[in-house]
This record gives structure tokens, sequence and C-alpha cells, in this order.
């Protein structure tokens, strides 16, 4: 994919092939902490952090460890355990260099380490071929598109929370049925550009 | 064979650069030194940076209710952290009221010991000791649930109030690697300092429970602290009604036990629930508390009581039994002990027979 500009993977990143959206990659964390705006914004630059630095970290290992040996059936494994560990050194370095930070942004951590979002991502990145920027760029577009995703999201969500929702469909049921409208929604920027 | 060698290889040589690096960062990033804690303006200790504080004070031997074993989710560990805590944690916020926020009072299993701190402990937490017993006893009051009689064994006295609970401590056994603690209200009389009974019903998968079902026995050590608590006998003259289902006879016991020691004659109606005949204990009990309490009344009720069975007491729940028993009248207290929706609805029956909400006391359980 040596051809395409690093901010058109970005911008569709965001937009035509959000990850949540598009992929549906994360959605166990995109719906249990979407209920308010504030613990939304927390958790998504958690994980747009994330992704970027684990997408980088994964880039350098695939390439210059498993490639050069011929071990890229490891990759899984090997993302796998390199985000664990990236999580929680970021965590502790948060939580000791930056505690403001860390009270609004590190409680989410943990939680981070489990998102589908964050190994989806690095073997997209594998599977498509990407440079090293265009990985840069689309971790970090993939972040910020979970960021805008569950934001839009918590907004929705404080605004129906007093609306009159059938019993058995409060909670996940309406979230799902949302994120649904709002993939519809997300279709009309396909035409613009396409990364897949 | 190659390929092989070279994949064990790598593979070693990726995690154990992580977990070198982890453990470096423990070593030094996650290293807060010493750190100083002083509580109620009066103790003070020094701890190692980086814990939590609840697990400090453990170490210290200071031990605040946590039913959950620190894992955030109880809600019970509890106090003032005038200094030193830093912002409210998010994780935190579901288990503060708005009078806990203005007393800075915080979670202490959520908050880590970063900086020096000066926290409040209510005075009788600071009574609570642990302590070292043998399993004296144990013995099976149904198929489900056990009695077990723990003899201290450390030379300590066990000072409580009919109704309080303590904390059992699990070890790791085979299929549970951590240690757990759980919350179990005594039942045997406060006038027993050398022992304690408790009364625990087996929970499939329940961690304490099935430790002690499945491989706790007689003669075995285990440790526990206490006691705990807002739950007791109250000094009160008024007519009382008691409630329990299952094993929230454990309190109530105790309660009795508390009445026949210091002869307190009030009127008094215990209501028991259960599902079938079998599910019935204690009842030996019962009858001697009737016959030395003289104003005491034991309510047996099944809720599923087989027809073959000639049960002739009464059916239905508890809360049916008691719409029977009690009439509309002011100025009585109550005792409830069970899980939430029995309490909930039990609740909710006595406020219609006019007993007033402050005189209704409970001990919940999930």
């Amino acid at each position: 994919m040596e051809n395409v500009n690093p901010f058109v993977i970005l911008f569709a990143s965001i937009f035509t092939s959000n990850m949540i959206l598009a992929n549906f990659l994360g959605m166990c964390s995109f719906i249990a902490v979407s209920k308010e705006i504030k613990t939304s914004l927390g958790l998504g630059q958690a994980v747009t952090f994330v992704l970027t630095g684990t997408t980088i970290i994964n880039y350098l290992v695939y390439h210059h460890v498993l490639v050069p040996f011929g071990l890229e059936y490891l990759r899984f494994i090997v993302f796998i355990i390199t985000i664990a560990a990236f999580v929680q050194l970021v965590e502790m370095v948060v939580e000791r260099y930056l505690p403001n930070l860390y009270y609004s942004l590190g409680i989410f951590l943990p939680l981070i380490t489990v998102n589908c979002a964050i190994l989806g991502v690095s073997l997209f990145m594998v599977i498509r071929d990407y440079t090293f920027i265009q990985s840069v760029a689309f971790g970090f577009g993939s972040g910020l598109g979970w960021l805008l995703a569950i934001l839009a999201m918590s907004g929705i969500r404080q605004k129906i929370k007093k609306a009159p929702i059938p019993k058995g469909l409060e909670g996940a049921g309406i979230t799902l049925f949302i994120t649904g409208l709002m993939a519809l929604a997300f279709i009309g920027f396909s035409g613009i550009v396409q990364i897949q | 064979m190659n390929t092989i060698l070279t994949t064990i290889l790598i593979i070693t040589g990726i995690t154990t650069t992580l977990a070198l690096l982890l453990t470096l960062a423990n070593t030094y990033i996650a290293d807060y030194g010493e750190r100083k804690i002083r509580i109620n303006k009066d103790k003070e200790f020094i701890v190692e940076g980086g814990n939590t504080l609840l697990s400090s004070l453990i170490e210290n031997e200071i031990y605040l209710p946590s039913a959950c074993g620190g894992k955030g989710s109880c809600g019970y560990c509890k106090c003032a952290i005038n200094e030193g805590g830093g912002p409210v944690l998010p994780t935190e916020l579901s288990y503060l009221t708005e009078d806990d926020m203005k007393n800075n009072v915080r979670l202490s299993c959520q908050v880590k010991v970063k900086a020096d701190m000066e926290i409040q402990i209510a005075e009788d937490l600071l009574n609570v000791k642990q302590f070292e017993a043998i399993v004296e006893k144990t013995e099976d009051l149904t198929s489900t649930i056990k009695l077990l009689r723990l003899k201290i064994t450390d030379g300590q006295e066990i000072e409580f109030k009919a109704g309080q609970y303590v904390q059992l401590l699990a070890p790791p056994y085979p299929g549970s690697p951590d240690e757990v603690f759980r919350a179990y209200s005594i039942a045997s009389s406060p006038n027993n300092k050398g022992y304690i009974d408790l009364i625990i019903g087996y929970v499939p998968d329940g961690l304490l429970t099935t430790y002690v079902h499945k491989h706790l026995s007689e003669g075995d050590e285990i440790l526990f602290n206490g006691p705990f608590g807002d739950f007791y006998l109250q000094d009160c003259e008024e007519d009382a009604i008691l409630v329990a289902v299952g094993t929230g006879m454990a309190p109530i016991r105790s309660i009795l036990f508390e009445m026949l020691n210091k002869k307190i004659d009030r009127n008094t109606i215990f209501f028991f629930g259960a599902k079938t005949p079998e599910d019935l204990f204690l009842l030996d009990e019962m009858t001697m508390f009737e016959k030395e309490l003289p104003r005491f009344k034991f309510v047996p009720t099944l809720s599923r009581a087989p027809e073959e069975s000639q049960w002739k007491g009464e059916e239905g729940r508890v809360t049916d039994a008691m719409m029977k028993f009690l009439e509309k009248k002011e100025g009585r207290e109550a005792y409830l002990c069970g899980s939430a929706p029995m309490i909930d609805s039990t609740v909710k029956t006595l406020v219609e027979r006019a007993f007033a909400d402050n005189k209704i006391y409970y001990d919940k359980f999930d």
C-alpha cells in the first residue's frame, strides 16, 4: 500500500473505516463506558494513546524480529503480549509522573488491554502491508475514530436518558440499535475514500 | 526442527525482554518509598508506599470491613482521608454518597498510599483484631448448611455485640489461587469470649463456602478478624420482631442468647423462613428459648412444604406469616437478616404494620 497517502489513511480510519462503526471492534468497552461524556472522553483518549503506541511497537517487532526469522505466524501471540506489557508499563509511568492524567485517564488503561480494536489495528496493519508512517497514521486515526464514535454515543445516551425506552431494550440493547444507526449514517462518508 | 527452535527462542526472547522491562519499572518507577500514615491524629506508622491503603492498614493490624477482600465491589472499607488521598477516583464514585464526599470519605481499597496520609477511622474499628483459631466442631445443620465452632487459640478474647459479624479468611486452595475474606455473622452468645459459632451455607462456586464445606475439617487452623457491624440488639423495652431466612438465623441466634443471658423479658416473636421441613434447623434450641424466655415465640414458615410431609405450621413466605400474626400497632422494633429481596419485602410489610423506619434494623447479604 505504498501509494496511499498517510493523510488519506488517517482520514479514512476516522470516518469511512471507523473501528467501531465499520468493523465493530472494541464493542464491549464501547457499550459499557458510553454512559457519560466525561468518562467516554477519558477512555477514548486512553484508547487513542494506546492504539498509537502499540501500533508503532508492533510494527517494529513484526518487521524487525518476526519477518527476518520467517515467524510471521506468531504475530497473534506476540502482538497480544506486547499490548499487555505496554499497557502495564504506561500505567506505571502515568501513575508515577503524571498524577493528574492518571486520575482522568489511567484508571481506564487496564480496561484497554482487552479492547479488540487494539489487536485489530495491529493485525490490519500487517494484512494491508502498511509502511511505518502509514501504520502510525492508521493507529492514531483509528484511535481518533474510536474516540469520535464513543463520544457521539455517550452524547446520544445522555440525551435519551429520560426517553420512554421499552424495558427490555434499556442499556446495551438500545446502545446496539443506536450503534447500527450511527454505522448507517457513517456509510455516507464511504464515497469519499476507501482503504479496505 | 530449526523452525521450532527459532520460535521458542524468539518467543522466549520477547517475553523475557518485556518481563525484564516490567520488573525494572516495578522496582524503580512504582517504588514510592516509605510513607507515614497518621490515624485519628493519634497513632502513626510507616508503610511501604505504592500499596493500597486497605492492605497497608491490614499489615499494621487495623482491619476495616471488606467483604469483597479489596476488589472494590462491596463499598465497606470506607474511611476519611483528610490529607494525602488525591482526587476521588472514578471507581469510587458509585459507592460514595454526597455526605461521604463532603467528609473526605474514600474507599480504602482503591486509594494507593503515595504520599503521607492523615486518616480518620471509627474508634470501634480500631478495636477490631485478628484471631487465630482452630475448628473445634463442624456440624451439618441441613444438607447445605454447616455450623462451625472456632476456638480462639492465640490467647485473646473476643468482645462483640449480639448481631455483629466477623471476616473469615480462606487461604489459597485448589481452585482458588488467592486468599479470600468473607463476612459471616456470629451465631454464638457474646458471653462466650473464647470461641465463636458461624452458620455457613454452601454456595456453588462460592470461594469461601466451598473452602468451608469441602476443605475444612475439625482441628484445622483458621484466621478471622472482627467484630464489625452496627446491626445488634438495642437496649430497649419495646416488643421485638425477629425475622430470618436460612443462614440469616446466625445473628438472631446470638441475639436470643443475649436475651437469655441478660434475662431480657420482651414480647418477642421470631419468624424463620425455609423451603421444606428438611431446611429447618436448631429446632431444639428454639424450643429451649421458648421455655426460658417467657414471652418468646418461634414461628417457622415453609414456602414449599410437600403435601406428604404433613406440615402443620405456617406455609408461604415469612411475610405471609407476619401479616397473619402482627396487628397494626406502633412502638415495636424489628431485627431482620437475610437476602436483599427478602429484607426489602419484609421492610415493606413491617411498614404496612406501622413499624417506624428507624426501628427496623437489618443485616442484608447477597
